[in-house]
């Protein structure tokens, strides 16, 4: 009975892990680091925010080295000051995030008042005080942006899509090709296209359109290349399935694989849109970029947040770089529910 | 009796609703193509006029200025890209330059570094700073990086200022091409330190462990198994990054003072970017000079067409080879 006991009171070891007394000789080096680093700056002729971080880095460094040192030998040291650096380039990367997401909330928030949700700019400048005018343009003019361009490259993209996953035909890989190479031409360029294209020859004015068109270049490469991704994601079985119940190929991709990558052409979706929603430089060419409410979407100069935004700031009074923040503000707002919309769709179906 | 229906016929042929289908579907894969192909043409259509005019001195002079008489007829004119050709090279090597090792270090750090529950975290920032619009990376820039970028300026131009590229004619370092390369290596790390995370992830499995079997650290198996494998991909990415960067408007239109004057010394405040002359001249350009925008804007088109190509084919190449 005694035995029994004995052995089930045995605990599983996983002696890969680290124990308590790891973890705080881990925190003792690293508030070490920061207390050294300290006193470093303070009494030599390093300083300032970047003399913090280099020295800091540095001591980690080498504080871990020599904690590896004295356990393991040498090899180990250079491996653990080699993953110090690998983390300051983790730290590099979030650190300008960071600042970018912190300094628009702080400097945006003080813009966002009640009465910026309901005027335009028609009766205001930029360098009014906050309380007149407002941006209910631009919010109107973004939204009737990014509809028209949804509208026309959806169906492309996803024709695209299905070119490549469903035909593979002959044309399949400089296809491929040419998707990728598309998602690199310049915002500016797709601008000045559909100002070579349409408004000097067709239209002969700016509008909102327009702004779609250019917006529809730059949003076809983000909806076919991820709803390929999507659509390669459907099990060949179910396409066989459907052939082998007598559906035309037609009705296979209509009836069986698109509603089976539903969620995932949405997320497709809304990644093109979260890419085009804060596009700015080729609606400095072609939106006119009105100040005043308008639902025309064939006519008239178009306002949009980035356009107001690049107005604002170019205006350059303390007002008018609150306006250009809070337009931020609402901008990065938009981008991300997207974003987290689409991450929400695509870890749904990941866990489905 | 019962009759029997006549034996179908068998045939490979697609029935007419297919047919329908794959036209349709060939037609909409087809549309990128046409859309290249049709950039080239308009954008040629207007611009080959001024290129034609011009001859080799539009991408070889850096003049740009054109004057009116009262009626506005055009009275002179030169256009020259070669400052803003430069200035878009140089402004992108810098982004790359200083974008390269630290996603590289991010990328790897991602893969055989980070405890599960960061690396989720960690992704999600990268994907969602990928989708962050350009203007907010060029005011950000302007007004909270421009300080610090210029202190850092300095720091270099006082302890390797005997390099030719560090040094300054005038004590001149706000708004300079070094400044505006910071910008753009912020807008890239997340482009390129995804395809670098991706090619790592590819690093066939039993290499890692054949490495660690053989007792490497950490460290010794990235240097021995993963880098190698992964190399030319990593710069197939960093070459996306070049093509993004050199494609890229109004960030650096806010952070450059925009001359037309070749420039090298990085940390002098003056440069170029052929996308954001377009942006700078569009505002006061008649059609004339329109014309000549529209063939700088083939010039950039062609430029970043031609980069992107080749880092396709760099990237697609060693993820065919990991398979």
């Amino acid at each position: 009975m005694s035995t029994v006991n004995n052995l089930s009171a045995v605990k599983p070891k996983s002696p890969w892990k680290s124990s308590p007394k790891d973890r705080a000789k881990e925190a003792a080096i690293f508030f070490g680091t920061i207390a050294a680093t300290c006193l470093v700056v303070l009494y030599s002729p390093l300083s300032g925010k970047l003399g913090l971080f280099v020295t800091f880095f540095f001591l980690y460094a080498l504080a871990e080295a020599t904690s590896s040192y004295l356990k393991f030998g040498a090899m180990t040291a250079k491996d653990s000051a080699i993953k110090v650096f690998m983390a300051c380039g983790a730290v590099l990367t979030v650190l300008p995030i960071v600042s970018i997401l912190g300094t628009v909330v702080l400097k945006g928030y003080k813009g966002i008042k009640w009465n910026i949700f309901t005027n335009d700019m028609s009766l205001a400048t930029t360098t009014d005080p906050l309380t007149s005018g407002g941006l209910l343009h631009a919010i109107v003019g973004t939204l009737l942006l990014v509809l028209g361009a949804l509208i026309l490259s959806v169906p492309i993209g996803i024709l695209t899509a299905l070119y490549l996953t469903e035909i593979r035909g002959r044309f399949s890989r400089p296809i491929r090709f040419l998707v990728q190479a598309m998602s690199g031409v310049p915002s500016i360029v797709a601008g000045l296209f559909i100002l070579s294209a349409v408004v000097y020859t067709i239209t002969k004015s700016t509008s909102g359109l327009m702004g779609s068109l250019a917006l529809t270049i730059l949003m076809i490469p983000t909806v076919a290349r991820t709803s390929e991704e999507v659509l390669k994601l459907i099990p060949e079985d179910l396409r066989e399935a459907g052939t082998a119940l007598g559906g035309t190929q037609w009705r296979t991709v209509a009836m069986i694989v698109l509603p089976a990558a539903k969620s995932g052409l949405m997320t497709a979706v809304i990644l093109g849109v979260a890419r085009i929603a804060g596009e700015t430089a080729p609606l400095l060419l072609i939106t006119g970029g009105g100040d005043t409410l308008n639902f025309n979407h064939f006519n008239d100069p178009m306002g949009s947040l980035p356009f107001y935004i690049w107005k604002s700031f170019l205006a350059g009074s303390e007002e008018a770089n609150t306006r250009a923040w809070a337009g931020l503000l609402i901008l990065i707002l938009l981008v991300l529910v997207l974003f987290t919309a689409a991450r929400f769709l695509s870890t749904r179906k990941a866990t489905r | 009796m019962q009759t029997v229906p006549a034996p179908r016929e068998i045939t490979t042929e697609p029935r007419r609703s297919d047919k329908v289908f794959r036209a349709v579907v060939t037609t909409g894969g087809l549309s990128s193509l046409v859309i290249l192909g049709l950039i080239s043409i308009f954008l040629g259509y207007r611009g080959v006029g001024v290129i034609w005019e011009q001859g080799p001195s539009f991408i070889t002079s850096s003049d740009w200025f054109v004057s009116y008489d009262e009626n506005a007829n055009v009275v002179e004119s030169q256009f020259g890209l070669a400052a803003m050709i430069i200035g878009t090279i140089l402004t992108a090597l810098i982004a790359v330059v200083v974008a390269l090792p630290v996603s590289a270090a991010m990328a790897l750090f991602l893969n055989f570094y980070a405890p599960h529950w960061l690396k989720r975290y960690l992704i999600a920032i990268i994907d969602l700073m990928a989708a962050f619009p350009s203007i907010l990376f060029g005011i950000w820039g302007f007004l909270v990086l421009m300080p610090s970028a210029e202190y850092w300026a300095k720091l270099l131009n006082k302890y390797l200022g005997f390099i030719p590229i560090f040094d300054v004619p005038v004590d001149i370092f706000t708004r300079s091409p070094f400044i505006a390369g910071m910008v753009l290596a912020i807008m890239i790390i997340p482009i390129v330190t995804s395809v670098a995370r991706e090619v790592f992830s590819q690093t066939p499995l039993d290499r890692i462990q054949a490495a660690y079997a053989l007792g490497a650290t950490r460290w010794s198996m990235i240097k021995s198994v993963v880098i190698p494998f992964g190399k030319s991909g990593v710069i197939g990415g960093a070459m996306l990054g070049l093509g993004r960067a050199m494609g890229e408007t109004v960030a650096v239109y806010t952070v450059l003072n925009i001359v037309f004057q070749i420039n090298w010394q990085i940390l002098f405040g003056a440069g170029g970017n052929v996308a954001s002359l377009i942006v700078a001249r569009f505002g006061e350009a008649n059609l004339y000079e329109i014309n000549a925008l529209m063939a700088a804007g083939l010039v950039l088109f062609l430029l970043t067409l031609i980069i992107n190509a080749l880092a396709e084919l760099i990237v697609r190449r060693t993820g065919a080879s990991g398979r």
